[in-house]
């Protein structure tokens, strides 16, 4: 006990010590720069700025950031400066004491648009050597952007210090950025500092070099040279964000159309309502959210997990059921059946505007699926990666599923000879509603991915059948792996058609080439062999 | 026996048909023009305005049951060359306004003049005169229906996969039409028409001679496809429906019949919507969506694919309830109705109202004269007088 008590004692009088120590009646030069942010001058308020920053004292960063949330408030009689924090409490600006008030004669210390770049950079400076290394890395990002000459002391300060290799690279591109632009830097640090950008190679790199305004020759010359390598590896770079784009909508694609190209190719029906199949899954992901919002909050991230079998059992069922009232009687006649599904799609749209409104549902995305991350030049999603990567889990299950069970095969069967099958001692019938239960399953879970993606609205199937069919026909009937490539191949020209074309125009191009295409293969790129003359 | 009763029946259900439609035709508009205004028998200008385009829905489906019923081309895509022919006429309608736009340009319609264009687009070029845009009313779904045509059919696309290549047509001109730079006036359409040939297309008498107008190109459509149907061409067409590989191979080129009778059908449709847009004073890309054409496509199959008879008839039917139910207070149920519809037709009712009453008339009628002729053998053939004929 008397030991810790000494030592508190020993504290308490340190601190005293201090306090007396930095409460000094002569003032030093971080104290007048203090001073002068009350001249209520934008020159005076510069050289304050500087002062500070630079100065290393603990307050700097308090009081810049103060100054940028014009949270600073300068008294101009006294000539005495505050921190107002964000709780109500303020303290002394040149000395750090906690003060009971502000006197009402104090106003806010303004800024310009000058000094909000001077302050913004001030901070960069500030933070540059922050314990944590994101702050670091953000530091140095908007230190590159702003490339403040008052900046540089801070950058090369950090620079030496520095362990974190991706900081150490922000650090560098920001000195090159400072350098490019200050005056009298020397050819060599400039040409250095065109080396660092054109390593860099991205939009923010060509920006700087673009508009470095007057320098030497060689600068001007290396520049060039770094535009027109950033500018080639910007289109590469481009290409690719077009490619996973067009990945990424072709992940949709498949995702809507598979199921379709199930039935239609065991069954041979066009399901017109496959659509709201997918609508119905959606649905289920908004009421499995409603339920864990109101009761089980805690479960939201595992929302979607709870909804994927959900989706395909609800979707399912009603696809079963739909089979053994309607469908089975219109066999043999694809036509009818079109016009009967399109009814029943009808029937459902409504049903579920009738039930849950007209206008679009919330639903939202568990934390694992929002967000995104770099890589290289381009931005990824996250929840545009997870659905290729379920997309793709879903297609090799169901390929699994096609090879290994005996439903597989015997739907394979079928697909292949119905007539034949049936003599084989395949129950078709049976056949037909769990084809039919399956594909309508599978575009509920669709649905599960897509209201991800898109609005949750009655019309959300209508969007997407006719594209899911282009992709049946296109990829051809009774092989999965034609729906695959189907898939792939129209989201990939897509993306690539909108950027030359524009959206629409690119969308017509597509769909005039697939009926283009239809004329050089009726029944698609892959389709099955048989020698029936009229399949 | 049968078929010689079949075309019998047909003779008579289509001789029923015309006298109704002329009869409509005349004394509708007479009724309208002559009678008092609020007198019982008279027939309001806004009741002529919603029967004509009842009409127009007539021709059009006449034309779908022209292919569908007769050659099995099922096309999801009609609704293209209704809404073809409408822009024909709507572009000349928007080139009679003249001076009396908005911005009062004699030669550029309002909304090329609020897009900033500076003379009118090449395929504007013409339609200030009424014979050219007549002309385009049928030579445009036309060619399209040629060119699609001559590629789908020669490429031997059939069933589904020619359902579902029409729609993607359609859907793709919907898409093209939206576009404010195609020059079709974008979203909004054509509309805010003012005279055609010098008549003031809101002027009841106006109205009226449309009316009368479009049961006349009904009438004539009628006849044109009774003329296909009945000609040896049509046996062929039927052939095609039922069996196409043995009628190929029996020698008949299939391809070049279903062109023939898919471009004609076009050729009808866009007739059929270039009366439908002056009495309804507006074309926009929505007459290309998808849906419409599938539901003229079922107006064919509550009437009865076929018949030619049915069609038109399914087309008022269907028409008349949605007017009826979407104006009431049951109008959130008609979708649900529409889509039930759609199921139990297919369902139930297989060969619609027109079929289905034709097959129960021929049937009672054979056994009839069935028991006549039993009758008759067993009374040895004494004083008892034949039932039919």
């Amino acid at each position: 006990m008397p030991a810790h008590l000494s030592a508190r004692l020993c504290s308490l009088a340190l601190s005293l010590f201090l306090i007396a120590f930095a409460l000094p009646a002569f003032a030093g030069p971080f104290e007048d720069a203090v001073a002068k942010f009350a001249n209520d001058d934008f020159s005076d308020t510069e050289e304050a700025i500087g002062v500070v920053a630079g100065s290393g004292n603990p307050l700097a960063f308090p009081i810049i950031s103060a100054l940028q949330d014009g949270r600073l408030m300068a008294d101009p009689d006294s000539k005495k400066v505050y921190v107002t924090g964000a709780d109500g409490k303020s303290i002394d600006a040149a000395t750090g004491a906690a003060v009971a008030s502000v006197p009402d004669s104090a106003s806010a210390v303004r800024l310009n648009n000058r000094l909000r770049r001077s302050v913004d950079a001030a901070l960069g400076g500030l933070t540059l050597q922050s314990p944590d290394v994101g702050t670091r890395l953000q530091a140095a990002q908007s230190v590159f952007k702003s490339h403040e000459e008052t900046a540089l002391e801070a950058v090369d300060a950090a620079l030496a210090k520095e362990t974190s290799r991706s900081v150490k690279t922000a650090l560098g591109e920001a000195r090159a950025a400072i350098l490019l632009f200050k005056s009298d830097a020397t050819e060599v640090e400039k040409l250095e500092a065109v080396a660092t950008l054109k390593a860099r190679g991205d939009q923010d790199a060509l920006a700087l070099l673009t508009g470095m305004g007057d320098q030497p020759a060689s600068v001007t010359k290396a520049a060039a040279s770094a535009i027109g390598s950033i500018q080639s590896s910007l289109a590469v770079w481009s290409m690719v964000q077009n490619a996973w784009y067009g990945l990424s909508l072709g992940s949709v694609l498949l995702l809507a159309a598979i199921g379709l190209a199930i039935t239609f190719g065991v069954m041979g029906v066009i399901n017109m309502a496959h659509g709201e199949m997918v609508m119905i899954g959606a649905y289920t992901t908004f009421v499995v959210q409603e339920v864990i919002r109101t009761r089980y909050p805690g479960l939201f991230d595992y929302s979607l997990l709870i909804a994927v079998p959900l989706a395909f059992l609800v979707a399912g069922a009603i696809g079963v059921l739909i089979e053994r009232s309607i469908i089975r009687f219109l066999y043999g006649r694809p036509l009818e059946t079109l016009l009967a599904t399109w009814g029943l799609s009808l029937v459902l749209q409504q049903a579920v505007r009738t039930m849950f409104g007209p206008t679009n549902r919330e639903v939202g995305n568990p934390s694992w699926m929002s967000g995104a991350f770099e890589l290289g030049q381009i931005t990824i999603t996250y929840n545009r990666l997870w659905i290729l990567v379920f997309t793709l889990a879903v297609f090799m299950i169901l390929l699994a599923m096609l090879r290994y069970t005996a439903l597989g095969l015997e739907m394979r069967a079928v697909t292949q000879n119905r007539r034949m099958a049936a003599s084989m001692g395949i129950a078709t019938s049976r056949v037909d509603a769990l084809t039919f239960g399956l594909g309508s399953g599978i575009a509920g879970i669709a649905g599960v991915a897509l209201s991800q993606i898109d609005n949750v609205s009655p019309n959300l199937g209508q969007s997407y059948i006719i594209d899911s069919f282009m992709v049946v026909v296109f990829g051809g009937v009774g092989n999965l792996w034609g729906t695959l490539v189907g898939a792939f191949t129209l989201g990939i020209a897509n993306k690539f058609l909108e950027p030359v074309a524009g959206a629409v125009l690119g969308k017509i191009a597509i769909l005039v080439l697939i009926i283009l295409f239809i004329q050089k293969r009726p029944r698609g790129l892959f389709a099955l062999k048989g020698r029936a003359v009229e399949a | 026996m049968t078929p010689h009763m079949l075309t019998r029946s047909l003779d008579r259900s289509a001789t029923i048909f015309l006298a109704v439609v002329a009869a409509c035709g005349i004394l509708i508009p007479l009724s309208n023009l002559l009678l008092p205004a609020g007198s019982f028998l008279q027939v309001p200008t806004y009741l002529v305005a919603l029967w004509g385009k009842y009409v127009c829905y007539a021709i059009l489906a006449l034309s779908i049951d022209l292919i569908w019923g007769y050659c099995g081309i099922l096309s999801l895509g009609h609704g293209a060359f209704f809404a073809l022919g409408g822009y024909a006429m709507g572009m000349y309608l928007m080139r009679q306004i003249g001076t009396r736009g908005v911005y009062g340009n004699p030669v550029l319609p309002d909304f090329m003049v609020f897009l900033n264009w500076e003379k009118l687009p090449w395929y504007w070029y013409g339609f200030d005169m009424f014979w050219f845009a007549a002309l385009m009313v049928l030579v445009v779904p036309g060619l399209l229906a040629f060119c699609f045509g001559w590629l789908a059919f020669r490429s031997r696309v059939t069933g589904v996969y020619l359902s579902i290549i029409t729609q993607a047509m359609t859907y793709a001109l919907l898409l093209a039409f939206f576009r404010n730079d195609f020059g079709f006036g974008g979203n909004n359409g054509l509309t805010d028409f003012k005279d055609i040939l010098g008549f003031n297309v809101q002027a009841e008498g106006t109205r009226a001679a449309l009316f009368a107008l479009s049961c006349l190109a009904l009438i004539v459509g009628f006849l044109i496809c009774r003329a296909i149907v009945s000609s040896k061409l049509g046996k062929v067409l039927i052939a095609v429906r039922d069996a196409e590989s043995r009628t190929r191979f029996l020698g008949y080129r299939v391809e070049s019949y279903k062109l023939f009778v898919f471009t004609v059908s076009a050729c009808m449709a866009g007739v059929a919507g270039a009366l439908y847009v002056p009495q309804v004073g507006i074309i926009n890309p929505s007459e290309f969506a998808p849906g419409n054409s599938i539901e003229a496509v079922i107006w064919v199959a509550v009437g009865g694919r076929g018949t030619l008879v049915g069609a038109a008839l399914g087309a008022v039917v269907v028409n008349y309830a949605k007017t009826f139910f979407t104006s009431g207070m049951l109008a959130p149920y008609w979708l649900f109705m529409l889509g039930a519809l759609f199921i139990l037709v297919t369902l139930l009712l297989p060969k619609g109202i027109v079929g289905t009453f034709n097959a129960w008339w021929d049937s009672s009628k054979e056994k009839r004269t069935a028991a006549a002729s039993v009758s008759a053998a067993a009374e040895d053939g004494v004083t008892e007088p034949k039932m039919a004929e």
